[in-house]
């Protein structure tokens, strides 16, 4: 269909994925789920967060690479290869991250930072638009939809996972291990669900 | 060559791998602690004359340094105005209340370092200064000494519980020693929450989190001879800018203790969600002033509640005066 899988191989050797959001929506703990799938997968992996103060609320992101071996844990400008963002605005900021033609998944939720009140500076209209300047592939989630009808808005982050793991050559089981490994017991069953919720999604480009 | 272990250098290990190469470079953050080192083995080395001696680095930072330039696909930026999202006070947050009452009772606040720092950034906008760990409790005390009449009873330095332990006591003794009348609110939220929620003294677990001895703040400070000490509810705002009123007025210090356990650390939840009947909101603006990242506004500018954040810490409904939010009724 649109795109290919990212392959690990001679032509590819590491997959840099950028994943942002707002404090809260549980963008840590889907980028530890992410390491620990492609390390499930026997693959090598770095990551690098930057969370600053605020644990909720403020901007998160982080940084994870994945090959055979990584050395940096870090992404230069202009070279992820999917930016995987939980917030319209998020997308932006980080877009200068993303090489041309990258892939863009983005929860289609806006969360209104406190300066578009206090210092007037507004929030981007078209947030797809924009993304598309850079990106070769958008695609848009509707992931507080599908986390209500789950009946939980706290599984956003599984949902994205599911729609990253259409891009990623990393198998089910592996996916389903490292949820089980970092996610509270008692929710496991409903994360496996919405990360099957949101594969269904992306699967349809890839 | 990565070094894991910076000082002892590991010199032989540095001298076979520049004996390697032609030419050498250090990269690090900052001063050139590795730099100077290497060159004083007589080794031929360069770092700072190329790269910055303040900041982060990241790879475009070193890529641009040593290399001259960047290439074009690394350059792109969107040409829109991009609104940040600073760092803010958790919703649920305890410190909250306690910065809302000292904004509304236009104090001179004596700040320090902690998630509290927080309340100096508007709306808030509740502290006047910020130095190091334990300057809140002598600034409080200098500024009430030197500016006498003029700032009595309008001068207090908050503090949180682990950089009291840290360097707020020894302030607090020389408060009482030296007969000031200065006060201190103690955010005691009973963790070090701003670095990722490190024990301490007064959490009664140690580093390892096994159950430890733990000292009792309020037994410290009437330990050291003060006598007025009061406990404040912070999520209850009118109680808050009641007891903070009264004690500003008393002579002598006072110690004011705001006792509520970290929201993020106890992964509390007070109540479901809060909700906004829109009829009844009127765009007065008075819940923006909590400084709250759950409070949003929907297309007409009325005010939302994000239910992904909130957990129902109850202080924009106190601040409502149209009973336009709305505490749910099944907690």
């Amino acid at each position: 269909m649109g795109i290919d899988k990212f392959l690990i191989n001679e032509e590819q050797p590491v997959i840099n994925i950028v994943m942002s959001g707002v404090g809260g929506q549980g963008v840590l703990v889907a980028s530890d789920i992410l390491t620990m799938a492609a390390l499930n997968a026997g693959l090598d992996t770095k990551k690098s967060e930057v969370h600053g103060m605020a644990q909720r609320g403020g901007s998160v992101v982080s940084q994870i690479r994945i090959g055979e071996k990584i050395y940096s844990p870090l992404i230069a400008k202009g070279t992820a290869d999917i930016l995987i963002a939980f917030e319209k605005l998020e997308a932006v900021r980080y877009l200068e991250m993303l090489k041309p033609g990258g892939v863009v998944v983005v929860n289609d939720q806006q969360i209104t930072p406190l300066t578009v009140y206090f210092a007037n500076i507004p929030y981007p209209e078209d947030v797809e638009a924009i993304c598309r300047r850079r990106a070769g592939e958008f695609i848009a989630i509707e992931g507080i939809q599908i986390a209500e009808d789950l009946g939980n808005t706290r599984v956003l982050n599984s949902i994205m996972l599911g729609a990253l793991s259409s891009f990623l050559n990393i198998k089910k089981d592996d996916w389903t291990k490292a949820i089980e490994q970092r996610v509270p017991p008692k929710t496991i069953p409903l994360n496996i669900k919405a990360f099957e919720a949101g594969a269904k999604i992306s699967e349809k480009v890839t | 060559m990565k070094l894991g272990l910076t000082f002892p250098l590991p010199k032989e290990l540095i001298r076979e791998f520049a004996a390697k190469v032609d030419k050498l470079f250090v990269i690090e953050e900052l001063d050139p602690f590795m730099e100077e080192q290497i060159l004083a083995m007589g080794i031929a080395v360069e770092g700072k004359n190329k790269l910055p001696v303040i900041g982060e680095l990241d790879l475009n930072i070193v890529r641009e340094a040593l290399l001259g330039d960047s290439p074009d696909d690394m350059k792109f930026s969107v040409k829109e105005p991009i609104p940040a999202r600073p760092p803010s006070l958790c919703p649920g947050c305890s410190h909250r209340g306690v910065f809302y009452a000292l904004k509304k009772l236009k104090l001179t606040v004596t700040g320090d370092i902690g998630c509290y720092t927080l309340g100096a950034l508007p709306p808030l906008e509740a502290m006047d200064t910020c130095l190091c760990m334990g300057a809140s409790v002598g600034f409080s005390e200098g500024m009430e000494k030197t500016e006498g009449e003029e700032l009595q009873g309008k001068v207090v330095g908050v503090i949180g519980d682990s950089t009291f332990f840290h360097s707020g006591i020894t302030g607090l003794i020389d408060i009482f020693y030296n007969q000031s009348n200065a006060k201190l609110i103690i955010l005691d939220n009973q963790i070090t929450a701003m670095t990722g929620h490190q024990e301490h003294p007064g959490s009664g677990l140690n580093l390892r989190r096994e159950p430890t001895n733990r000292v009792d703040i309020e037994k410290l400070v009437r330990a050291i001879g003060i006598e007025r000490i009061v406990k404040i509810n912070p999520y209850d705002l009118k109680e808050t800018i009641d007891t903070i009123k009264e004690e500003m007025q008393v002579d002598g210090p006072s110690v004011m203790i705001a006792d509520a356990p970290c929201v993020i650390r106890e992964r509390k939840v007070f109540t479901k969600p809060y909700y906004v009947i829109a009829d009844k909101c009127t765009k007065c603006g008075m819940c923006d002033k909590v400084g709250c990242s759950a409070i949003e506004k929907d297309e007409d500018g009325k005010t939302k509640i994000n239910p992904l954040l909130c957990i129902g810490c109850d202080i924009c409904r106190q601040v409502c005066r149209f009973d336009a939010i709305i505490r749910p009724a099944d907690n």
